[in-house]
């Protein structure tokens, strides 16, 4: 058995690194992967506290997750390659039509 | 019972006029105006039919019957009905609503055929009819309602159509705006007496918990005697809202003015029916005037100074209907005063009569209009006033049917006997010499002006030479107008017979619906008086105007009376006097509250807002810089901040 700040401690990393390419990557699909990676975190850190505590709701939790993320990320992508159609860039900070 | 038979037609009295207003609203422009005119006369004739059969029904059960139609308003313990109220009363004010308004349908076909031609829009005749059968709806709703919020929907009704039909040549007039203003201060002066009734009828309604006529009389004594400040109140304010509608002092000065309509127009509502709807309250409130002596001589008084004062107005006046319209407020306040001295039933036949010979006269005067209008030819438009009597003279030979129909009406209205207006005169004079020697001197001295100035109208248009060329050239009007003219002077000879002293055949009628009164002692002191007088007056009117006179025309009373005919030609500068009174203050006001108020506060008020938040949102548009990553920082921020506070706390 492992301490539990190991696992806690990955995921607060993998968390960082998924904000912080959130924050600066220009790149869309990039910004995209940063956001799963903050997903995988919060989903390490829910199953490291459901067998901390041997409760079965952080893992029922991971599994909604997972599956909605595999629904945003078809959507996502679909998205993606529509912008990429009419703009032909994904690059973030070119995508601001709508500014005020 | 087969008077139970006759008795439930009388919704018909309304649905009747409607159906040929319905008829003449969607074919009635397809069939052209003899249609239209044959089936909105036929729809108030029915009527009128209709009427006579629920006087005989009447006359075998004179305590009449109440013929409900529909719930109305239903509300916790308040119901009102749609519901008739056929009674001697009422039965009275159908029969001269239809009969008189039967007649002047009849004449209009003839009058309005040429009044659209002579002002140049003759798809307008239809719609005449179509307004004058609402009028004779609102008017049967009004007297034939059974209950107080029924009638003012009538008296509302009128209300409206007179208003329609004042400005029916809405963009004629003084500047192309003065019939469409005339329409307008008829309006909003009948508001201000209509606010009356309505504060007398929410009294009503606190105080009895009802609107029904008989169980709101039934409990007036009982009511009265708790309570006396406030039948005092009901009264006053009703009597407000009569002399808005019946053109009394303070309020009468929208009836001149509501000559700019049509002269059909003026006959039925302004002279004959609409104007009396007040007297018919009065009447029909009877029960409550008699426990409030006090309202009852208000009224009086009212009546009787509206009498003598409009009475003076009218010799002063050059304009033909003019004159008539003074006449009209004059008898309508020997009405009022009847009513208020207690004499209901005086006041109600001097209302008949009056329709007869007042419907007549300004009949006749329609027919003179259009004759003179007929003698300016089609080119001279505008320089001649076809109503000016400065402009007419003579016309007896060239009129003659006119003239002998103006000449019973005339004669009538000025109570020489045995015609119509004598007889009810002299009833409202004999009741005035018992009750109120004072009114009675006002009185007569009223009768004595009607009497002149009836005088000096008939010399100045029928007599003498014609003082222009429109009236030399003037001639009779069809027999379509003529008419209903001979049927109405004869009506107006022979109307005295209704109420002859010693029979008092109306009284007995009246009086199951009013409870029996004392009828008006006929003295032949009084008679002979009012005789002497109205003698007095026409021969005086035509010793002085028979007078020829060369160059311009100048009364001549004008010499004679100085100052005094000046004022009488300007009305007493009523109408100016309440420019500066109220017109102008309240004008101020409006513009006080239009100007600083309105635009001032309260738009600055929601421009500010508007201002403020367009500001606010200059501000914020800052941060909408349209990078994900400054929005992505914003929510992590946010994130850390309720985390923080979620830790901290």
């Amino acid at each position: 058995m492992i301490p539990i700040v190991y696992p806690l401690s990955l995921a607060v990393v993998m968390f960082c690194v998924g904000i912080v390419g959130f924050l600066l990557r220009k790149n869309a699909i990039v910004i995209f992967m940063c956001l799963e990676l903050m997903f995988n975190a919060a989903n390490l850190a829910f199953i490291t506290f459901a067998n901390h505590f041997q409760l079965i709701d952080g893992q029922v939790i991971v599994i909604f997750i997972m599956t909605v993320a595999a629904a945003e990320v078809a959507v996502g992508l679909a998205l993606m390659v529509a912008i990429f159609r009419t703009k032909h860039t994904v690059d973030i900070d070119q995508l601001n039509s709508l500014k005020g | 019972m087969e008077s139970g038979l006759s008795f439930n037609l009388v919704p018909w009295v309304v649905f009747l006029p409607l159906i040929g207003l319905g008829i003449n609203l969607l074919v009635g422009r397809k069939f052209g105006e003899r249609f239209a005119g044959i089936t909105a006369s036929l729809a108030v004739g029915l009527a009128f039919v209709v009427s006579v059969f629920l006087a005989v029904a009447l006359a075998g059960h004179p305590e009449g019957v109440t013929v409900p139609l529909v719930d109305w308003i239903t509300i916790g313990s308040l119901t009102v009905r749609w519901a008739f109220r056929v009674d001697t009363l009422s039965v009275v004010m159908m029969l001269v609503v239809s009969g008189v308004g039967t007649l002047i349908h009849v004449y209009s076909i003839g009058y309005m055929h040429n009044d659209v031609r002579h002002n140049g829009d003759e798809g307008r005749f239809t719609r005449f009819f179509i307004f004058m059968n609402l009028f004779i709806a609102a008017m049967m709703i009004l007297v034939s309602a059974d209950n107080f919020l029924m009638m003012f929907v009538g008296w509302e009704g009128v209300g409206l159509c007179s208003y329609l039909l004042i400005g029916f040549w809405f963009e004629k007039g003084k500047d192309g705006i003065g019939n469409a203003n005339a329409a307008k201060k008829a309006f909003i002066t009948n508001r201000i007496g209509d606010f009356g009734l309505l504060i007398a009828m929410f009294l009503i309604f606190v105080n009895f918990g009802t609107f029904q006529f008989d169980e709101v009389f039934s409990q007036a004594a009982a009511v009265a005697a708790a309570k006396p400040g406030v039948m005092l109140l009901i009264t006053l304010f009703m009597l407000l809202g009569v002399t808005g509608k019946s053109a009394q002092l303070p309020l009468y000065v929208w009836l001149p003015d509501a000559m700019a309509g049509p002269t059909p127009v003026s006959a039925l509502i302004h002279a004959a029916t609409m104007v009396t709807a007040g007297v018919y309250l009065v009447a029909r409130s009877s029960a409550f005037y008699a426990l409030v002596p006090v309202a009852q001589t208000v009224v009086m008084w009212v009546g009787a100074a509206t009498a003598l004062f409009a009475a003076t107005i009218a010799v002063g006046q050059y304009d033909i209907k003019k004159v008539l319209a003074y006449s009209t407020i004059s008898q309508l306040g020997f009405m009022v005063a009847a009513v208020g001295m207690g004499t209901t039933v005086a006041g109600m036949f001097h209302l008949v009569t009056h329709a007869f010979f007042k419907g007549l006269l300004f009949l006749s005067a329609g027919s003179v209009i259009q004759g003179v209008e007929r003698g300016m030819g089609h080119h001279s438009h505008g320089d001649v006033d076809p109503q000016d009597m400065r402009q007419m003279g003579g016309l007896r030979k060239r009129m003659p049917v006119t003239f002998w129909a103006y000449l019973a009406g005339a004669l009538a209205l000025s109570g020489i006997a045995p015609l119509a207006g004598f007889f009810s005169k002299d009833e409202i004079l004999a009741s005035a010499w018992h009750v109120h020697p004072a009114a009675f001197i006002v009185l007569a001295v009223a009768a004595f002006l009607t009497a002149f100035y009836m005088g000096r109208q008939l010399m100045m248009v029928f007599f003498g030479e014609p003082r222009s060329e429109a009236a030399q050239k003037a001639s009779e009007s069809s027999r379509v107008v003529t008419t209903p003219l001979i049927v109405l002077a004869v009506l107006s000879v022979l109307g005295g017979a209704l109420n002859l002293p010693g029979l008092h055949t109306l009284e007995h009628w009246l009086a199951h619906t009013l409870g029996e009164g004392n009828p008006a002692q006929f003295l032949w002191s009084v008679a002979g008086t009012s005789l002497a007088l109205a003698l007095l007056g026409i021969s005086l009117g035509w010793l002085i105007y028979s007078k020829k006179s060369d160059g311009p025309y100048v009364d001549p009373l004008k010499k004679a009376l100085g100052p005094l005919f000046t004022g009488m030609e300007n009305k007493w500068w009523v109408d100016e006097i309440y420019a500066v009174i109220v017109l102008n203050p309240y004008k101020a006001f409006a513009q006080f509250m239009a100007e600083p108020v309105d635009l001032g506060l309260i738009d600055r008020i929601g421009g500010g807002l508007a201002a403020g938040t367009r500001v606010l949102a200059e501000g914020l548009r800052k941060t909408e810089n349209g990078y994900i990553r400054s929005y992505g920082l914003w929510m992590l921020l946010g994130l850390v901040a309720i985390m923080t506070w979620l830790f901290l706390r």
